[in-house]
């Protein structure tokens, strides 16, 4: 599948001498016809991962009256629309929903990575019964339909005046933010270097103070990628948002859901792009700068663990 | 196999880690002489976890359960709190299942049309018409896809990157985004020239979702079936060659089957992924039984809004139930067996 550009001297060559040259003249054109496909392939796809998202950037920076301009670059500049995007008005305060959500995505990545530490240290490391018992159970809750907890979640909330609390979206959230940390760092436990526990082990140490200070400073960059992941997974989460946040806890992707602009009959469609830029803009930095871990995370939890 | 998935995994968790010097971890009979006692320490390690698991799922779900065999709550006026209405037996369940309500006069009718319980068998439909379509055009797609990165040129880090980007997008931004797309005026309709009512025809609407879908998750897709393609060992490749196998004798020979661990994992996820959709015909196309992309999830939240927390009990109960028989199936027939094999073979057996 890999580029062919450096084949090993295979034994035959050395028997089939006469043909080498034709079959290097084959090769090259084939090689020059596949490198032609891969730019096309790639081309393919940077359209596809770009040219939704580059469409809402520039609508967000495009004046208001101009919105269905089909110009592929930006025309009639204006801030206006971001402007209008972060200014209070009633039923709609996005400047407090980014808040939110920092709170929310902070407290739930912090409570899960937590506790994510010591089961995926246990799953990666010790022989027990019931391991499979235990990973089943994580990779079920991972895969559990978020619909099923929103009707008794709702109505306890509503019995003991939860609602419009951030507890009551950060402790549902853990429901599927902690499968997703416990079975990402698993699969990056695996990976270190477990031998240097040993020897500190050998050298007196308790595991305890084997893992904190051998281990988890080579975990580190783990459990950085495993924030950002659970950091990302909540920042997205709607549905248990929209009914378990009330105006004065809902996080950005309820508040985009349901913005309305100064014209009630009209769709503020260039305010929405530009409050969907602001959301985005910190993931795509993220995304662009972590880019490897956050391959590493995504694959590392669906492929390996 | 087993030594190559370890060492590709080891390089893609960051430069940070030191290369593999040592070989396999030392065998579990080394761990020491304290794992003939009875040992607690993956209780204490794991014990917190499976708690607040227990709390935030098994709680909410054995409550619905619960719920859902009850009678709807009354609210009492002297008190301002909710009152239980006691035992319903499999009413709720029937509703759903052979769409049949009680009327006012308390006899036992097919519900009529515009209640939500007439909706039920439709949105299965169109929840597994999503799934189905979606996870097939992803798989495939994201397989080229993957192919395509595999390959070395130049700017290759930039295009993961910028396959991520739908990813990271939240789906409620996505949906937003594609709601302008796909406006009368939007620049879909401008680009094909003709006017598809994206947002009003039946078809068009579900295709709408589909399509919406399909953007952001391909690219995981293809991430996934990339890491499993970069586990595979040149050295097979060129051994094929040398034999004479073609192209694609080698994608169906070595890269299908050697990649299959990875596709299955996908398949699932992505599969289970859709049939708890929520996010983007809600946005798109709003939260009513009478939408025609109104998925199971889409339901239970529309039957929560009018206030039937009972019945939507029941039908989140039966939701739940629906993703765990497929993916029971899934891991039977699929092989999807990922915990066990991949483990093993972390072990190095």
């Amino acid at each position: 599948m890999v580029s062919a550009t450096t084949a090993p001297p295979s034994p035959h060559s050395r028997e089939n001498a006469g043909k080498v040259t034709a079959a290097k003249a084959i090769a090259q054109r084939k090689r020059r016809s596949q490198i032609l496909r891969t730019y096309l392939g790639v081309g393919f796809i940077l359209v596809w991962g770009l040219a939704p998202f580059y469409w809402m950037v520039v609508t967000a920076f495009r004046d208001y009256r101009y919105t269905f301009d089909t110009t592929p670059w930006p025309t009639h500049i204006t801030f206006d629309n971001f402007r209008s995007a972060l200014t209070p008005r009633a039923g709609n305060d996005f400047m407090g929903a980014i808040i939110n959500s920092l709170i929310i995505g902070a407290a739930t990545t912090a409570i899960a990575l937590l506790l994510g530490i010591f089961t995926a240290y246990a799953l990666a490391r010790l022989d027990f019964r019931g391991k499979y018992v235990v990973t089943g159970v994580i990779l079920g809750a991972a895969m559990f339909p978020t619909v099923s907890l929103v009707t008794p979640l709702f109505q306890l909330f509503t019995d003991i005046n939860w609602i419009g609390t951030y507890q009551a979206l950060v402790i549902p959230n853990i429901s599927f933010v902690l499968p997703l940390t416990v079975y990402t760092l698993t699969s990056f436990f695996g990976d270190l270097p477990w031998e240097l526990e040993e020897a500190a082990r050998v050298d007196g140490a308790t595991r305890a103070q084997a893992f904190r200070i051998i281990m988890l400073p080579l975990a580190a960059p783990a459990l950085f990628t495993t924030a950002i992941l659970a950091f990302i997974f909540t920042w997205n989460e709607f549905l248990l948002a929209s009914l378990l946040s009330n105006r004065s806890t809902e996080p950005v992707t309820v508040a985009i859901a349901r913005f309305a602009g100064d014209n009630p009959f009209a769709q503020p469609y260039s305010a929405i792009m530009a409050a969907g830029t602001l959301v985005t803009i910190p993931l795509v930095i993220m995304v662009l700068i972590f880019q490897r871990r956050i391959v590493s995370g995504l694959t590392a939890g669906g492929v390996k663990s | 196999m087993a030594e190559s998935a370890r060492a590709g995994g080891a390089n893609a968790s960051g430069p940070s880690l030191p290369p593999q010097q040592a070989g396999p971890s030392l065998p579990p009979q080394q761990a020491g002489p304290s794992r003939r006692k009875r040992d607690w320490r993956p209780v204490y390690l794991i014990a917190p976890s499976m708690v607040i698991l227990a709390v935030v799922i098994m709680y909410p779900v054995l409550r619905a359960v619960y719920l859902s065999f009850q009678s709807d709550r009354g609210f009492d006026q002297d008190t301002g709190r909710f009152i239980d209405g006691g035992f319903a037996g499999i009413a709720h369940y029937t509703r759903w299942i052979f769409q049949q309500t009680t009327s006012s006069l308390g006899e036992t009718i097919s519900c009529p049309p515009g209640t939500l319980c007439s909706n039920f068998w439709e949105s299965v439909g169109v929840t597994f018409f999503f799934a189905g379509v979606t996870v097939t055009v992803e798989v495939v797609l994201g397989f080229w896809m993957a192919i395509i990165m595999s390959r070395t040129f130049m700017g290759r880090s930039l295009l993961r990157a910028s396959v991520l980007i739908p990813w990271a997008i939240p789906t409620a931004v996505t949906a937003k985004l594609w709601y302008f797309i796909f406006a009368d005026q939007g620049i879909a309709n401008r680009i094909m020239g003709r006017q598809v009512g994206w947002l009003t025809d039946d078809w068009a609407a579900r295709f709408a979702v589909i399509i919406s879908d399909v953007w952001k998750t391909t690219p995981f897709v293809a991430l996934l079936i990339l890491a499993g393609l970069q586990m595979i060992p040149q050295d097979v490749y060129e051994a094929a060659k040398v034999d004479g196998a073609n192209a694609w004798q080698r994608f169906t020979q070595i890269t299908l089957p050697l990649v299959k661990p990875a596709l299955m994992v996908a398949i699932l996820f992505r599969t289970l992924d859709v049939l708890r959709m929520y996010d983007l015909p809600a946005i798109l196309h709003g939260v009513s039984g009478a939408s025609p992309t109104t998925t199971v999830s889409i339901l239970v939240v529309a039957d929560i809004r009018q206030g039937n927390f009972n019945s939507a009990s029941a039908l989140s109960t039966l939701v739940f139930l629906m993703i765990f028989g497929v993916a029971f199936i899934m891991v039977k027939w699929l092989g999807a067996n990922a915990i066990r094999t991949q483990d093993a073979e972390r072990k190095g057996a």
